[in-house]
């Protein structure tokens, strides 16, 4: 599938706004986010800033983004339609979340940021359903495409709350753990994924596609028109196995071992070093993203190609 | 929740009109109703009530709409202001253009009109283009069949008196097996796919003989991948195995073939190898009781074999014993031709036999009286459920006539000619055998028509457009003893021959819808330099060049005046009677074109403007008594000239009433009549005349009354060919016109008066150790020649094309799909892409046909792919055998000329690893005329129908 | 809506039935299909590059042709490939503004154009590639079967079809409803062993096409024997001396 770069940053920035929002929920709730409300204000509107700017961008994905707001409308079948409510949804907590801090009512600001924090999970997972549920993509259709999304997402969420929490000086050991953990998780995660697709059988065969298995080896002859089309370049995109396994190497050991490290080494030292140690980790967390996000098209492959190209 | 959807509106108009036509995205011509809106096509489909196409429409037909817009159309006629070829042209008014032309033409006309070489491509006004240039005076007049068709119409109208093409058909309705040659697209294209359809719904057999399996092979039950220029051996040991085997209905043979005709055998004598004759001339057959009496006796008891003694003391014997004596001889076995055509001996026999069960196990009889030329009344028709088809396959190679006349030689052998569900005569055919007198040409003279057909059919020597010296009298050798059937002309050595003044120099070439600067000439780097070549005084070689065409071909720029035709939906045009008519099995038919709609440029239709020039020239039969034009525009022409009394370009709604078929005066409402009635007409057969035309008594009455033949005497198929035998005595050293002494052994050698298969003359004259593969093209439905690639549609679908070769071949070559390679013949080298497949014989590869455009042409780009990736394989064929002492003969068949583009022998290697990946050769880009407009980047064709 | 309406047994199914052994591959249907949708409730079907490199457009039927089998042995294939009406339409569930639908009166999958906003997702979903954007327009086009032909009544009833089928030279395409076991189509697909696409998506195409069929060359038509008759052209010939032939 072509990496679609509005996509591919929409999924990481709102990725990682929905996971700082997560963990600003769950763990303001907890008391493990200290200090004064410019902190929370401050997360909360980052979170919300990455948020919004990655909605945006996937509008540039649109033919019509002037339309855009029929999305909100099937949600009982589409999961982009139930993306687009629960991203909605998720800003009336939020928001709301952040009045309360500035009105003093942190009761109600804890409770409207668990609802939040419940609504950013839900709109990632139905970012990662909207792949998930895409059977002619076996690379999409794979239970361990939602799970990678949500963990990553929590991954990025918890390395900014902890870098945030950090250089404003605060402990951020917890949030720290949490990325160390979710960013071993993610390359768990996604070790086992990329190991899963390689050994995948295709889901269908030009054999099966065209029928004419029953005569011997089916092999395309002469294609529909000469030149491109817009499936072809759409579905046809095909990264080199040597290239796609460095850019793996790089987002795995650069996007996820090496950040879930130094958020290990943060847990060891304090101040300025921890807060600059967290900003390279998630710096390099959502760079690696980006990279692996790209791979999550690159790699992709749909059935329709078998049409054009016999595999 | 219904109430979300949105509305449809599920009946839209279709548009404010609707008008028919003709299509003339391809030779097969359909009829179409375009819809219009707004004065602009909405949607182009095929007449439900018209008998070619019953309603459906190819692929090209359905995309008619972006070649009626296509930016390459020209615009205003042209002259040309800088060098050949450089494309630096002004637009000029069309009375200047006239003015030029008329001078031009009227003073070759003056002073030798031989010096005028008018040649059309696929025209389909020849009946007006041949009358034309016969009322200039010039012998050099053909349209484009020497090099697409001529094998096929010599090979029919010399042996059965009608033709495979377009002008026969196999029973679509009955036959039971359809053996198919060489046929890939083209020329009655949707009634054969119709046909195909229809014997596939029936479970009926087709086997296709083709070297690629693609196009109407890919549906074949069976696919006989033969090697190309191998076809006639095939039919040849399928004769061989239907007589071992005693497969042979006699009886049809008897009966409607001159396989009882006796032929005097005198080895040495004037008289050897011609028909034994009674007094009276006619030929003579050797009856059981009574001996050597006429043929054409009713009650004749004919012997087929045997040795007999006629009155005068020679010694004849039947065609038939020749006949058997040849083809049961061993070296056309199967065995012995299985390796030559790349066909086991096993599966050879297998067809024989399978062809052998279906035509006498599984006859149809139908219960349809009909009487017969003696005027004997027959209780039922029987028919030979076999059908063949054939085509370019056989056509393009250089033993392609003697190819053809083998099939139909199998054909009468399964007595499978016009009978219930067999091969069947589309009208006008039958005709005598051959069907009319000889060519005109010879004793042109200043301002003065030559009288008859310039494109006729000779008899014999005498026939033969030749000099008392043997010199050929027209410009491409047509009718002399290089070509003796040339009865297309060759239109692939004309400007070859004007180049090397070779038999004279010409003044001007005049050309209309002819690609010869690209796909139409075998080898178009040759005509360029040609076209543009200058004599010591500096004058081109050729002083004036005159084209016709509707778009800004490879051609255009190598014209001095461009005449812009319109398109097929501008003008008036018909598929005349006198021509190549629409007629099928079931009856007569032509058709006509109307303009539906009006040009946008300042072009005009290239027959009326030949009209006009024809009444500037003075030509009598396009000028009255006073002088002035005769005729207004073709549409006048077409109602009211007259080739004979009551004879004219159309056959339909003839006489003041319009109830006259035929023969009648003209009808000044003919084109309302024809319009009215969907811009066709046709006639209906009854059932009795259906089939066995050629001895049908009603069919031959009702044919001759019509004018389609001169008159009602049976048609006799001509196993043996007399006029062929002629030739050759005279080779031998008979008669008063011989054949050159260089070409004396090639005349008695080819023009055999039995089919023979012999290795196609290039392959016999060159090594062809170093170029192992045979190379042809295959046609794609949808692309008709050059007239796709403006089409923003078909281009589409093919925008470059790459050489097929053999799986097997490819990776024995290390070769991968798409990799570059060299194609290299003796005639030049070209560079191009691969793709390895299955279904080609393994000794041949091939490409799609004249998908590469030189850059600039039909205005693409530059770099579109017809120009970077896109090739033509002409680029190494050579239109000249292999050198010979003292001569040079065209790369064509001996008999006929045709050329032998699929004669061409190859070999194929991996480019080197740093060669840049673009197709060679190439030339200079080319510039558009002046005024035309850039093409649009985006397309967004609509004519706003949506609300 | 993009929920897939609920069908009942006998439900009208209309769609093609595709006879890959008549196929001759002419592309009728590929451009008699763009024309009239190019002119239809679809206009316009763009064409980028249309006179240059890169010429690419909005077609609703395209034409690929295969080899199946190995050497002499195989079959040369052209397959003629467009929106299947899938019963279980995927397109039509993940499109979020409920563009893209499924008529629940005759199964038919089409796309509103005023609400689609081009997300592309449908096309995405589709096994088959079968839909097409307008990257003009910005939205999403497809196969409509022609709806605004089969149901019009300015069109000759006989010519009621998708153009696809009406222009189709050798009769390889049929139109009609699947969805009724005793229609022309249904029963063709009965006798031909009409198959459906990639069946292991489990989309339920409804349009069927049609195998090769396989031609049997009936015993008595072989040849008896397969050694090669002794050439004795007099012995031969003799037989036929003794036919005399009474006209």
């Amino acid at each position: 599938m072509k990496p679609a770069g509005s996509i591919v940053f929409f999924t990481v920035a709102s990725g990682a706004g929905y996971g700082l929002l997560f963990w600003l929920g769950l763990l303001g709730a907890g008391g493990m986010i200290s200090g004064d409300g410019i902190l929370v204000l401050t997360v909360l509107g980052l979170a919300l800033v990455l948020v919004t700017a990655g909605l945006c961008a996937s509008l540039l994905h649109l033919g019509n983004a002037h339309k855009a707001w029929r999305a909100l409308s099937q949600w009982r079948s589409s999961w982009l339609s139930r993306e687009g409510v629960a991203a909605v949804l998720t800003y009336f907590p939020a928001i709301g979340s952040g009045l309360c801090v500035l009105q003093g009512a942190y009761g109600w600001a804890v409770l409207l940021a668990l609802v939040a924090a419940a609504g950013a999970l839900a709109t990632v997972y139905c970012t990662s359903m909207i792949y998930a549920s895409l059977k002619p993509i076996k690379e999409w259709a794979h239970p361990l495409v939602p799970a990678g999304y949500v963990v990553l997402s929590l991954f990025s969420g918890a390395a900014l709350l902890a870098t945030l929490m950090a250089l404003a000086g605060e402990d951020a050991s917890v949030p720290a753990l949490q990325a160390l953990i979710f960013g071993a998780l993610g390359a768990g995660l996604k070790w086992q994924y990329w190991r899963s697709i390689d050994t995948a059988r295709p889901l269908a065969t030009l054999e099966t596609a065209t029928g004419l298995g029953r005569i011997g080896t089916t092999r395309p002859l002469d294609p529909p028109h000469t030149q491109s089309n817009y499936i072809m370049r759409e579905m046809g995109f095909r990264v080199a196995r040597k290239h796609a396994h460095s850019l793996r190497r790089i987002a795995l050991v650069g996007g996820l071992a090496l950040p879930a490290l130094l958020a290990a080494c943060s847990l060891l030292v304090a101040g300025p070093v921890a807060a600059l140690l967290l900003l390279l980790a998630t710096a390099l967390g959502l760079a690696g993203l980006l990279v692996e996000r790209w791979l999550m098209f690159a790699e992709a492959t749909h059935t329709a190609m078998i049409f054009y190209r016999g595999t | 929740m219904p109430g979300a959807e949105p509305r449809i509106d599920y009946s839209p108009s279709l548009g404010d009109e609707v008008k028919t036509t003709t299509c003339y995205m391809c030779a097969c011509r359909c009829g179409i109703k375009v819809h219009l809106k707004d004065g602009k096509v909405r949607y182009i489909e095929g007449n439900p009530d018209h008998p070619v196409n019953k309603g459906v429409l190819c692929g090209k037909g359905s995309a008619g709409i972006m070649t009626q817009y296509a930016p390459a159309r020209l615009r205003a006629p042209l002259l040309r202001v800088g060098e050949r070829g450089a494309g630096e042209f002004k637009e000029i008014s069309w009375a200047e253009a006239l003015d030029i032309a008329t001078g031009w033409l009227g003073k070759v006309r003056a002073e030798d009109p031989r010096k005028l070489a008018f040649f059309t491509g696929r025209d389909q006004s020849q009946s007006l283009t041949g009358f034309w240039a016969a009322q200039f005076g010039t012998p050099n007049f053909a349209a484009h069949g020497g090099f697409c068709s001529v094998n096929m119409a010599a090979g029919g109208l010399y042996t059965i008196g009608g033709s495979f093409w377009e002008f026969g058909e196999p029973d679509w309705d009955r036959c039971k097996y359809l053996l198919m040659f060489g046929v890939a697209e083209d020329h009655d294209s949707n009634p054969i796919k119709i046909g195909i359809g229809k014997l596939k719904a029936r479970g009926g057999k087709f086997a296709s003989v083709n070297p690629v399996r693609t196009g109407y092979s890919a549906v074949a039950d069976e696919w006989i991948g033969i090697r190309p220029g191998t076809d006639g051996l095939f039919a040849l040991a399928l004769a061989h195995e239907l007589l071992r085997t005693d497969h042979v209905d006699t009886a049809f043979l008897a009966r409607y073939t001159n396989a009882p005709w006796l032929v005097v055998r005198n080895p040495g004598g004037a008289d050897d190898g011609l028909f034994a004759r009674d007094a009276d001339g006619k030929p003579l057959a050797w009856d059981r009781a009574r001996g050597a009496i006429p043929a054409a006796t009713a009650d004749l008891s004919a012997v087929l074999a045997g040795s007999y003694t006629l009155p005068d003391g020679r010694t004849a014997v039947p065609v038939f014993q020749l006949m058997a004596e040849r083809y049961m001889a061993p070296e056309y076995a199967p065995e012995a031709v299985a390796a030559i055509c790349g066909i086991s001996a096993a599966r050879i026999k297998r067809i024989a036999a399978e062809i052998a069960d279906v035509a006498f196990n599984q006859a149809i009889t139908l219960d349809q009286p009909w009487t017969d030329v003696y005027g004997r009344q027959h209780e039922t028709m029987v028919g030979r459920p076999v059908a063949f088809h054939a085509m370019r396959g056989i056509s393009a190679h250089s033993n392609g006539f003697h190819s053809c006349r083998a099939l139909h030689v199998v054909q009468m052998l399964l007595g499978a000619v016009d009978t219930p569900g067999s091969w069947r005569y589309k009208s006008p055919f039958p005709r005598p055998i051959p069907p009319g007198p000889p060519p005109a040409g010879k004793g042109a003279r200043p301002n003065t028509p030559l009288v008859g057909n310039i494109l006729s059919f000779p008899q014999g020597p005498d026939d033969l457009l030749v000099e008392d010296d043997g010199t050929p009298i027209r410009i491409d050798k047509s009718f002399s003893w290089e070509a003796p059937l040339g009865l297309h002309g060759m239109m692939h050595t004309v400007i070859a021959n004007a180049g090397a003044e070779d038999p004279y120099a010409i003044d001007t070439l005049f050309m209309f819808m002819a690609n010869m600067a690209w796909n139409s000439a075998m080898n178009p780097g040759e005509v360029i330099r040609i076209l543009t070549e200058k004599k010591a005084d500096g004058e081109y070689r050729i002083p004036h060049v005159i084209y016709s065409d509707a778009f800004f071909s490879e051609t255009v720029p190598y014209a001095d005046l461009i005449l812009p035709d319109t398109t097929y939906l501008e003008r008036w045009d018909a598929i005349s009677i006198l021509d190549r008519p629409i007629g099928s099995a079931h009856g007569a038919g032509d058709a006509i074109r109307q303009p539906v709609i009006q040009p946008d440029r300042d072009v005009r239709a290239f027959q009326t403007v030949l009209i006009e020039l024809g009444a500037r020239l003075g030509l009598p039969a396009f000028t009255k008594e006073d002088g002035s034009p005769r005729f207004k525009h073709y549409a006048d022409y077409l109602t009211n000239h007259q080739r004979s009394p009551g004879v004219g370009p159309l056959a339909g709604f003839r006489g003041v009433d319009g109830d006259k078929k035929g023969v009648g005066e003209p009808n000044p409402d003919q084109l309302q009549r024809y319009v009215d009635n969907g811009c066709f007409w046709r006639d209906h057969l009854p059932p009795e005349q259906g089939y066995f035309k050629h001895a049908n008594a009603a069919y031959l009455a009702g044919a001759k009354a019509m004018g389609l033949i001169p008159n009602e005497n049976q048609i006799v198929m001509q196993i043996w060919s007399e006029p062929l035998q002629k030739f050759r005595l005279a080779a031998q050293g008979h008669g008063a016109k011989q054949p050159p002494e260089h070409l004396r052994a090639r005349v008695e050698k080819y023009c055999d008066p039995l089919p023979i298969w012999y290795t196609p003359l290039e392959q016999q004259m060159h090594d062809t150790a170093p170029f192992p593969l045979s190379a042809i093209t295959q046609r794609p439905m949808h692309m008709y020649h050059s007239w796709g690639s403006m089409n923003a549609w078909l281009r589409q679908i093919t925008g470059s094309n790459k050489l097929y070769l053999a799986r097997e071949r490819g990776v024995a070559q290390g070769l991968v799909d798409d990799d570059w390679v060299w194609v290299t013949s003796r005639n030049g080298k070209l560079k191009c892409q691969v793709k390895l497949m299955e279904g080609v014989n393994p000794d041949t590869v091939w490409t799609w046909n004249a998908i590469g455009k030189r850059a600039g042409a039909w205005m693409l780009t530059p770099d579109s792919p017809e120009a970077t990736k896109g090739f033509l394989l002409n680029h190494v064929i050579s239109e000249w055998l292999p050198a010979q002492e003292g001569f040079r003969s065209a790369n064509a068949d001996p008999v006929t000329g045709q050329a032998a583009w699929y004669d061409l022998r190859v070999s194929v290697e991996k480019c080197a690893a740093d060669e840049v990946p673009l197709t060679a050769p190439t030339w200079d880009t080319l510039t558009p005329p002046p005024e035309l407009p850039p093409a649009p980047n985006m397309l967004r064709y609509t004519v706003g129908v949506k609300p | 809506m993009t929920c897939l309406p609920d069908l009942a047994p006998g439900q009208k199914k209309l769609g093609l039935v595709i006879d890959l052994d008549t196929c001759v591959g002419c592309q009728s249907c590929a451009t008699n299909c763009k024309e009239w949708n190019a002119n239809g409730m679809s206009a316009p079907l763009p064409d980028f590059n249309a006179y240059s490199a890169g010429a690419e457009g909005v077609w609703f039927n395209r034409v690929h042709s295969y080899e199946a089998g190995e050497g002499a042995a195989g079959k040369t294939v052209h397959f003629p490939r467009s929106c299947l009406h899938c019963e279980n339409a995927a397109c039509v569930t993940v499109c979020p503004t409920g563009a893209s639908y499924k008529r629940a009166e005759d199964g038919i999958v089409l796309v509103d154009a005023d609400k689609c906003i081009g997300c592309q997702l449908c096309a995405w979903a589709c096994a088959y590639g079968a839909r097409e954007f307008d990257e003009d327009e910005g939205v999403m086009k497809k196969c409509t079967l022609c709806v605004d032909r089969i149901y019009n009544e300015n069109i000759p009833e006989a010519q009621r079809q998708p153009a696809c089928v009406n222009s189709c030279p050798t009769g390889a395409r049929h139109f009609g409803d699947l969805g009724d076991p005793t229609s022309k189509v249904s029963q063709l697909v009965a006798e031909r062993g009409g198959f459906e696409l990639m069946p292991e998506m489990d989309y339920k195409p409804v349009n069927r096409y049609l195998p090769p069929r396989k031609h049997v060359v009936p015993e008595h038509s072989k040849p008896v024997e397969d050694a090669p008759t002794p050439m004795d052209i007099k012995s031969s010939l003799l037989r036929f001396m003794d036919k005399v032939l009474t006209r």
